[in-house]
């Protein structure tokens, strides 16, 4: 079962956190189509976190057509953002791995690697929001 | 009141009401004129300073106390109807147990003492703690103890928890472990609660829903995720040691100078305009800046307001 994480003083509402992390988790296959997400409950046992909360960030998930609450038995993941070039087996993914691994031979930090990448990324996908880091969007 | 006999038409969906509430000891009035609403499914926090008038309101809706004033309703029947009182729980920050009784006949006091109870809930609680059960109330931690209130409390299977500083006197490990078990089984079960306590991140972490007092009288009143970002933090420079009067648009809660340079919190009247950094307060920013600023104006979402809904057509 996912287990969510949250960051108290991200400044991240929580909720938007628990969102963030199942479409992460959805995007690397983590979770897929039929899967359970836990029960609010459940989520508060392991992450104390409120259970309205989680109930925000479903409903929400909801709205993206990512799951579907069946009144009753919980609440199911529908589709999957999974594609096979995420996949750890994929081309793409084990390009990027070697590029990584020639960045650290190389002497680059992590936030080197990082601010390059992002860079990189504005290059090649003109118009996207910087990544949010620690600030939500609104 | 057109229907004081019957409350099965009562509205539910508000687990406490409280309109004009008072409460006067002698010449005092430990809470005045105190009008709020908490809507059922809430984890509920109940804010404010020593004296504020905390307990007084515990103690009326548990009916240790009479109001002086005013009405308090418990979903949608008053305080004192017959039939209430199984409706709630109520840990008092002591949490009383008898101390010579052993976990296992703590347990079978709830039993015998509630008809409703859920033995297998309550020894869940305990379990899931590690608390044995034939140990003596007097040996158990500060931890195991407060779980054993718990699960006497939620054995009961209340509708509405009132809790009086739950966490106050755990160590960091038992308040975690302790407000995971609170939120977890108010989940479950669909329990509103109202706590008090003077943690303000803890209730950041844990509540979706304020009522903040202050010198007897409600301060703040409703759903955290829409009181909190209603107010920013500026920061700037003052006009000839005033704040600037353009920020006199706004309601300004609470103000701190340090020679020339200002913050403030404010509540936003409009758009902020000027030569001023603006700052996002966390939750516990906006607590505390009410809880200095008692003069300050009361502030109540819609949903805190009894009266502001679609009253039913019968």
């Amino acid at each position: 079962m996912v287990v969510f994480r949250i960051e108290r003083r991200s400044g991240m509402p929580a909720y938007l956190q628990i969102v963030h992390q199942v479409e992460q988790a959805l995007r690397m296959g983590a979770l897929a189509e039929g899967d359970k997400l836990p029960t609010a409950a459940q989520v508060a046992a392991t992450t104390k976190v409120n259970p309205n909360t989680t109930l925000k960030a479903y409903r929400e998930l909801e709205r993206l057509e990512l799951v579907e609450v069946r009144q009753g038995s919980g609440t199911f993941i529908t589709r999957s953002l999974a594609t096979p070039q995420t996949a750890p087996e994929s081309p793409l993914r084990g390009r990027l791995g070697e590029w990584m691994r020639e960045a650290r031979e190389q002497g680059m930090t992590a936030d080197d690697v990082t601010t390059l990448f992002d860079t990189v990324l504005g290059e090649a996908y003109p118009g996207i929001a910087p990544r949010p880091a620690h600030v939500p969007a609104n | 009141m057109r229907d004081t006999t019957t409350y099965g038409t009562a509205d539910a969906r508000w687990a406490l009401e409280a309109r004009g509430l008072g409460k006067r000891y002698r010449r005092r009035w430990a809470l005045k004129d105190c009008t709020f609403r908490v809507p059922a499914g809430r984890i509920a926090a109940l804010v404010g300073p020593n004296g504020a008038g905390k307990s007084t309101l515990l103690n009326l809706a548990t009916r240790l106390a009479e109001p002086s004033a005013g009405e308090l309703r418990i979903f949608g029947a008053p305080a004192d109807a017959p039939g209430t009182m199984g409706r709630w729980a109520y840990l008092g920050q002591d949490k009383p147990l008898f101390k010579r009784f052993t976990v296992e006949q703590t347990l079978r006091m709830g039993r015998e003492l509630n008809p409703g109870w859920d033995q297998r809930a309550a020894e869940r609680i305990v379990r899931s703690g590690q608390v044995p059960l034939d140990a003596r109330v007097e040996t158990l931690s500060g931890g195991q103890r407060t779980r054993l209130a718990f699960a006497l409390a939620f054995g009961k299977r209340p509708e509405l928890l009132l809790l009086d500083e739950p966490m106050a006197d755990l160590d960091p490990v038992a308040r975690d472990e302790i407000g995971s078990l609170l939120l977890s089984e108010a989940a479950e079960h669909g329990t509103t609660v109202l706590m008090s306590s003077h943690l303000l991140s803890e209730i950041e972490d844990m509540c979706d829903y304020l009522v903040v007092l202050a010198e007897g009288r409600v301060r703040m009143a409703g759903e955290a995720d829409e009181l909190v970002p209603m107010h920013t933090l500026v920061t700037g420079v003052t006009e000839e040691d005033a704040l600037p009067a353009a920020l006199n648009a706004h309601t300004v809660i609470e103000v701190r100078t340090s020679g020339r340079h200002f913050t403030a919190l404010v509540r936003r009247q409009g758009p902020l305009q000027g030569p001023w950094q603006l700052t996002e307060p966390g939750m516990e920013e906006v607590l505390l800046a009410y809880l200095r600023s008692p003069g300050a104006p009361a502030l109540l979402s819609p949903t805190a307001v009894p009266g502001h809904r679609e009253e039913s057509a019968a």
